[in-house]
């Protein structure tokens, strides 16, 4: 026997099980009507709890993308301050926060396929609940007991499988919100603890790689400001000659923008 | 016959498909037998694709149970076995 009806045989065995257990068969139908109204209840709570986890993760994507835009701004003023030392630094956070990103990245693309298989599965079951209550009172007041025996055996085999099939789409989605949630955890102590650099973070927390930019730019403007005092020392021919300076280069800035077009 | 592929719903697949999708669904039971992961990915996948072409989609609000129950397409050779081994030895 090959797989797929082995595979049939145990939502049957299960089916068939639940009406050997009950009295009178018509039970059955209720019972299982109740089962269905739970399971499509649990399903639509599903598919939300899957959606907020997604969201989750979209914000974390952000962040994570948000830090990594920030670390390359970083590693550029670095570069241009001739300090490869911090830039380094920051593209090794910068890698860092990448890696992540995609591993993010991958799992939110499982999370979105599993939400959609999850939103199809509640619309066919909710369409079967339907669908089946109308024939359990099709069933009740229509056959005799014996026909009534054979149709609530095919109803209650369908829709059985339905459920169980449902079930193990739950099952697969609540797991895979789980891993996502513990990783998510993760991501976020990695973001609190500052070795990503949260660019999200309030303002005035400042990273080592930002504060040391921050020193060296200040540093330089310090540089810029004693240069300039020392120029204009000797009153006399040094400013105008600074004046002048600056007045030519101003006059042959746009020529030299006339060139480049 | 009615095919239900898990978690995507049932299909009706014409009976005179019923012998090339039975000689698939040997090549997928000797795969699980056999333990062999790739194996069982390609005839699960090649079996599926069989389905899905020659099926034609059950109305959402039909009940009918089906004749034929396959794994979805990613599931993994540990998961079918804990599906087929739920209850023990299976009945026929």
């Amino acid at each position: 026997m090959g797989m797929g009806s082995r595979l049939a045989l145990i939502f049957k065995a299960k089916a068939n099980k639940a009406l050997d257990r009950a009295e009178d068969p018509r039970e059955v139908l209720d019972y299982s009507y109740e089962k269905q109204l739970e399971l499509l209840t649990k399903v639509r709570r599903g598919v939300a709890d899957v959606a907020t986890s997604r969201k989750r993760l979209e914000i974390q994507m952000q962040q994570l993308q948000a830090s990594a835009d920030k670390l390359q701004g970083q590693a550029q003023q670095a570069v241009g301050a001739g300090r490869d030392d911090l830039a380094r630094e920051a593209l090794t956070r910068r890698a860092a926060a990448n890696q992540q990103l995609s591993d993010l990245q991958t799992q939110h693309a499982q999370l979105q396929a599993e939400e959609e298989k999850l939103t199809l599965a509640s619309q066919r079951l909710q369409a079967k609940v339907d669908a089946f209550r109308t024939r359990k009172e099709t069933i009740k007041a229509t056959y005799t007991a014996a026909e009534a025996q054979t149709k609530i055996g095919e109803a209650m085999s369908g829709i059985s499988e339905e459920m169980g099939d449902v079930g193990m789409a739950m099952q697969r989605a609540e797991d895979k919100t789980a891993q996502m949630q513990a990783r998510a955890g993760a991501v976020d102590e990695l973001l609190a603890s500052g070795a990503l650099d949260d660019a999200s973070s309030p303002l005035g927390k400042q990273d080592d790689i930002q504060r040391e930019l921050d020193a060296m730019s200040s540093g330089s403007n310090v540089e810029l400001e004693l240069a300039k005092l020392k120029g204009e020392l000797p009153a006399g021919q040094a400013p105008s000659a600074i004046e002048a300076g600056g007045t030519q280069s101003a006059a042959t800035e746009p020529a030299a923008q006339e060139e480049q077009k | 016959m009615i095919v239900r592929i898990l978690g995507e719903g049932q299909v009706d697949v014409p009976d005179g498909e019923l012998d090339a999708l039975n000689t698939l669904d040997d090549t997928l039971q000797r795969a699980v037998e056999g333990g062999n992961e790739d194996e069982f990915t390609q005839s699960l996948v090649a079996l599926l694709s069989r389905v899905r072409e020659v099926g034609r989609p059950l109305p959402d609000d039909e009940i009918v149970p089906s004749d034929l129950v396959l794994p979805s397409a990613d599931a993994s050779l540990a998961e079918v076995r804990e599906l087929l081994g739920e209850e023990g030895l299976i009945p026929g």
